[in-house]
């Protein structure tokens, strides 16, 4: 878009463009050490995450502070206000998705040295789609691309169904022996937080949609997790 | 006093060509509509083909830089270009279904069905009480009582009647500015007019005076039409309930005005409202 005639106007917005790119470039580094802590066994990469969360959130208010202070004193409207708006949405997804990489990293130090191959190697697997649907949405996101929006939004039924399946497989795991429980309830968490982060990315592909077109994206939400509607069978 | 036969106002009495409605902006229940509308200052041409709807008790703001023709439209549809000289409106403007720039329609039956308010306070050199009463008198002859009647009604209606009440007597020229214009409006409404138009109305006053017009404005919509043209882009969002974007002469986008200000369809628009160039 051509500038604005206030100069300042300008470069707020854009200050503000490169503080979202950060936080986007923060949640992706903080993801992917997640998956890195989770599949090496690692407690002090894991630690380290959790730490740098910290940091995260005060990102998060200065953006925030930021945007409230051009909807102040800026008073945006059409395309402006959507930046502003959308990067308020944004802002807080990315925090959300670093939570859970933070929750992730808990577990991760609870399991310590306990976590089975087999399910790090399913999880990990789980975890590179949502990285990449993270990744991409980042891009779109810095390109105001409503294709690639798209694209990301339609995927996340390929991280739910891995994750239903994996979740599935998970009960399974645990009713084959008690002795499982502990370590498959922690999997089960990571499993699913993986997933949350999944719909958080989905999100932000909305709020993209809605920058870019001033419309919602309103088609129905892919919706592949299921394990919501598994009926428990009765035991006795 | 106005001449109520206009000898420069010439206007095209045939239908508009094919297409220009296809173009025209409309409203459900349009109280005015301008069709095909071209106007000239001497040999400028100030508004091109403009087509749009006022509709009936709604505001439509109409905004653009300076010199696309708002405040000229605005002048039309109450034909007030036509005491100057080599003005020329050519088209139609229509008034609940007539064309008000044919010449055989009665200037005096337009003025009293159209009131105007203009950027700066014009309140007549006279009490406050004659400044509502004397255009009355001009149309109606009414008794003390009624005129008493009348003159209160118009003052409530302009949202001034509790601040003046006590000195009807006294000189208008001793409001402040944002009474003198709630004055002009209620001086307008006397009459009791169908369309208000309000050229910036609030562009002379401060913030508090502003708000006081905006708000009098939304009550008053409930029985006018109301037009506005204002510079201030949050105005025209608060007050309006459709907003027409003009430029060089031309009605570049039309559409409710939440649509104008959250998701404008013409680049053109985005680009002034959100202030990208002048």
């Amino acid at each position: 878009m051509s500038e604005h005639i206030v100069k300042s106007f300008d470069d707020e917005l854009s200050q503000l463009n490169a503080a979202i790119a950060r936080m986007g470039e923060s949640a992706q580094t903080q993801f992917a050490a997640t998956l890195t802590a989770l599949r090496m066994r690692d407690v002090e990469a894991a630690a380290r995450v959790i730490r740098d969360d910290i940091d995260i959130d005060a990102l998060e208010r200065d953006i925030e502070a930021r945007a409230i202070r051009v909807l102040a004193l800026r008073q945006p409207i059409a395309r402006d206000l959507r930046e502003v708006i959308s990067t308020l949405h944004v802002v807080v997804e990315l925090e959300r998705i670093c939570d859970f990489s933070a929750n992730i990293c808990k577990r991760v130090i609870a399991l310590g040295t306990h976590s089975p191959e087999q399910w790090l190697v399913e999880i990990g697997e789980l975890g590179e789609l949502a990285k990449k649907q993270l990744a991409d949405v980042v891009t779109a996101f810095g390109e105001r691309n409503k294709e690639k929006a798209i694209t990301v939004w339609a995927c996340d039924e390929q991280v739910d169904d891995t994750y239903t399946g994996i979740s599935r497989r998970l009960i399974d795991y645990m009713k084959a022996d008690p002795q499982h429980v502990a370590i498959g309830t922690h999997l089960m968490f990571i499993a699913k937080n993986v997933e949350r982060i999944g719909d958080h990315v989905t999100n932000i592909a909305e709020s993209i949609y809605y920058l870019v077109t001033g419309s919602v994206l309103d088609a129905p939400r892919p919706k592949g997790d299921k394990t919501s509607l598994d009926q428990v069978e009765a035991s006795a | 006093m106005i001449n109520p036969i206009d000898p420069v106002v010439t206007t095209t009495l045939i239908t508009p060509p094919p297409g220009a409605d296809a173009k025209a902006a409309t409203t459900a229940a349009p109280k005015m509509s301008a069709r095909g509308l071209d106007f000239y200052y001497d040999k400028f041409h100030a508004l091109k083909n403009v087509s749009l709807d006022i509709a009936e008790r709604k505001v439509t703001a109409l905004i653009g830089p300076s010199g696309c023709g708002k405040s000229t439209l605005l002048r039309i549809f109450n034909r007030i270009y036509s005491i100057y000289p080599k003005l020329e409106a050519k088209g139609q403007v229509l008034l609940d279904g007539d064309n008000i720039l044919d010449p055989k329609y009665p200037l005096n039956r337009l003025r009293s069905k159209v009131g105007m308010v203009f950027q700066k306070p014009v309140p007549f050199p006279m009490s406050i009480y004659d400044n509502v009463a004397y255009a009355i008198r001009h149309y109606e002859k009414l008794s003390k009582a009624d005129m008493d009647a009348r003159v209160e009604e118009a003052l409530r209606q302009g949202a001034l009647w509790d601040e003046v009440k006590s000195k009807l007597n006294g000189s208008a020229l001793g409001l402040s500015g944002g009474q003198q214009q709630r004055l002009c409006i209620a001086r307008a409404v006397a009459l009791k007019p169908e369309v208000i138009l309000l050229d910036e109305p609030t562009s002379a006053l401060d913030p508090i005076a502003t708000g006081k017009i905006e708000q009098l404005v939304e009550e008053l919509k409930e029985r006018y039409t109301i037009a506005i043209v204002t510079h201030n882009m949050q105005q025209a969002s608060r007050v309006s309930d459709y907003t027409a974007f003009m430029y060089l002469g031309e009605l570049i986008e039309f559409g409710d005005t939440t649509t104008i200000f959250e998701n404008p369809t013409k680049k053109m628009t985005e680009d002034y409202i959100t202030g990208r160039y002048g």
